[in-house]
């Protein structure tokens, strides 16, 4: 009983932030009206005429996150491959952990690191007029996110029974097609939802990304721009804004959006993570 | 028996009967309001505190218009703002039989900031404003060299955007691609990597920041002199970017609110509106 209670709990807690999100947004939705977070400005000061067109912050997300994503994929699988299956047990022993030591970093940290550190490089390398971009940005949520991606992947890959590996060595397959035709693939939907895990935690990351995206509300696809994203917009503007008003609901509004992105990906991670357990 | 009792009731009903500010304890001032003001205003409660230690200044933030509001309630002796008191709350003062009285107790200056190495050293309030709203691209349109000007701001949640905006932008909106800054700390530090870089920050910090970064002297127009921002022209008012910090108080001050305000205005007080990166005004 006292275990239902408190499993129960946490769910009873996530419908009331949901319930508690939408109560707080839903006068927006009738004044000035939904159509206002399709716009292309986000405006939320003005003398002239504010505007909350969401396009920009959502496009600016979505940037970071892909990028982000793009970078950790190839890191975080070569490691986990590495870890799993070439690394010697004193090896993995002393790389795992310090691989997820890496997640144990503040972001506040990490984000300092990327003002005076990553900025100035990515600004020099592709000479741009300033480091504050949505690559910078993307390279410290890689950073964050290869702890995940590589902890899971690697359970993934080493869960994969012995005799695959036994039948394809025996085929005749060298260990390093074994390793990517077989071992790799069997392990596919594991990685996969590594992945999704670890683009969870990049799209609803604030602290970091707000420090070195510049957060610049335009629409761009070149990462090499800066961006504002959803998390930093609220961060930003929450503390100062007046309880009530429009842009206060606007925040809202955003707040609802980044919940269901980030619910829609975990959905998938953990489906794709059930598959993977069952099959 | 029942006298105790009723002296109890009667120091009871005394207590809290006299009082006649708004805590209720005619031994504690509220301030309220504005948000650049908190810290000055808290220094000013700690200093004055150390002098009266039966006295209890209490000072929150919540921005100007919140703490007028406060005023017009009754919630606050003192209102901290750093705008002038608009007309629509004068008003609202009217109906309410409430007189606002206002005094002035320190300037503060917005600076320009560029990189050191920038060559532009006098720019106009117009010419700084079309930067922002984003018809000025180019160092080169300002006797500089063919260099993309990078526009630093702060978030619209700090008072100076909105300041800035009104008086250096004439109310238009910032341009969409100035890269909007969580703090004052983080535009000095990218001025200072980058050499095409502008930003605004409030004078005190800027002193401070002294050598990382070069402070543009403005025009208030093509013809007027370049004033190069410091305590002296802010002070006298020659500096275009900067604004009065007031205190409001709901009649003419009184009792232990009108010795919270003459010490702001004094010596010590003044020299903690230096202190804190603000210009004296006494």
């Amino acid at each position: 009983m006292l275990l239902l209670a408190s499993a129960s709990t946490s769910i009873l807690i996530v419908l009331l932030i949901f319930v508690f999100l939408f109560k707080e947004a839903a006068p927006f939705l009738r004044d000035p009206g939904v159509g206002e977070l399709f716009g292309t400005r986000w405006v939320p000061v003005s003398f002239v005429r504010e505007s909350y067109g969401m396009v920009p912050l959502v496009c600016g997300s979505v940037l970071v996150t892909v990028v982000a994503t793009l970078i950790t994929i190839p890191l975080g699988v070569c490691a986990a491959v590495y870890i799993a299956e070439i690394a010697s047990p004193r090896e993995r022993e002393f790389l795992k952990p310090l691989v997820e030591l890496l997640a144990a970093i503040p972001s506040v940290v990490l984000g300092f690191f990327g003002l005076v550190v990553l900025g100035p490089i990515v600004k020099n390398v592709f000479d741009l007029s300033s480091g504050l971009t949505a690559l910078t940005g993307s390279l410290l949520l890689a950073l964050m996110a290869i702890p995940t991606v590589v902890s899971i992947s690697e359970d993934a890959i080493r869960n994969v029974p012995e005799s695959y590996k036994a039948a394809a060595l025996a085929l005749g397959s060298t260990r390093l097609q074994t390793m990517w035709k077989v071992t790799i693939p069997a392990a596919m939907s594991g990685i996969i939802a590594a992945v999704m895990l670890g683009m969870g935690r990049v799209i609803g990351e604030t602290m970091a990304v707000m420090m070195v995206t510049g957060n610049s509300p335009v629409i761009t696809a070149s990462p090499l721009e800066s961006v504002r994203t959803m998390t930093a917009t609220i961060a930003a503007e929450m503390g100062e804004v007046p309880f009530g008003s429009t842009h206060y609901r606007a925040l809202f509004c955003v707040g609802i959006v980044l919940l269901l992105a980030t619910f829609a990906i975990n959905m998938v991670a953990q489906r794709v993570l059930k598959k993977h357990r069952t099959e | 028996m029942a006298a105790i009792f009723t002296t109890m009731a009667l120091t009871l009903g005394c207590s809290s009967g006299s009082g006649d500010s708004a805590g209720g304890n005619e031994n504690e001032v509220t301030v309220k309001g504005s948000d650049t003001m908190v810290h000055l205003a808290g220094v000013w409660a700690e200093e004055y505190m150390k002098e009266h230690p039966d006295t209890t200044v209490s000072v929150t933030g919540g921005g100007s218009g919140t703490g007028i509001a406060a005023l017009l309630n009754g919630m606050t002796d003192i209102c901290n703002a750093s705008r002038k008191i608009k007309d629509k709350e004068l008003q609202q003062c009217k109906q309410q039989g409430i007189e606002a009285v206002e005094t002035i107790v320190a300037r503060d200056g917005i600076v320009l900031a560029v990189n050191p190495e920038n060559p532009v050293k006098e720019l106009t309030v117009e010419q700084i404003g079309k930067i922002y709203i984003g018809a000025t691209n180019n160092w080169s349109e300002l006797g500089g060299p063919d260099a993309e000007i990078v526009v630093l701001s702060r978030d619209s949640s700090s008072g100076t955007y909105g300041f800035f905006q009104k008086t250096v932008l004439k109310k238009k909106d910032y341009r969409a691609d100035a890269k909007l800054m969580p703090a004052t700390s983080a535009i000095v530090q990218e001025i200072e990597g980058n050499k095409w870089a502008i930003g605004y920050v409030g004078l005190g910090y800027a002193a401070e920041a002294a050598d990382k970064i070069a402070m543009i002297s403005v025009k208030a127009d093509a013809d007027s002199p370049a004033v190069v921002p410091s305590e002296e022209t802010v002070a006298s008012g020659e500096y275009s970017i900067s604004r009065p910090l007031r205190i409001y108080t709901a009649g003419e001050p009184q009792g232990k609110v009108k010795e919270f305000i003459e010490f702001c205005l004094s010596a010590p007080g003044q020299e903690v509106v230096r202190e804190t990166g603000y210009v004296p005004v006494k």
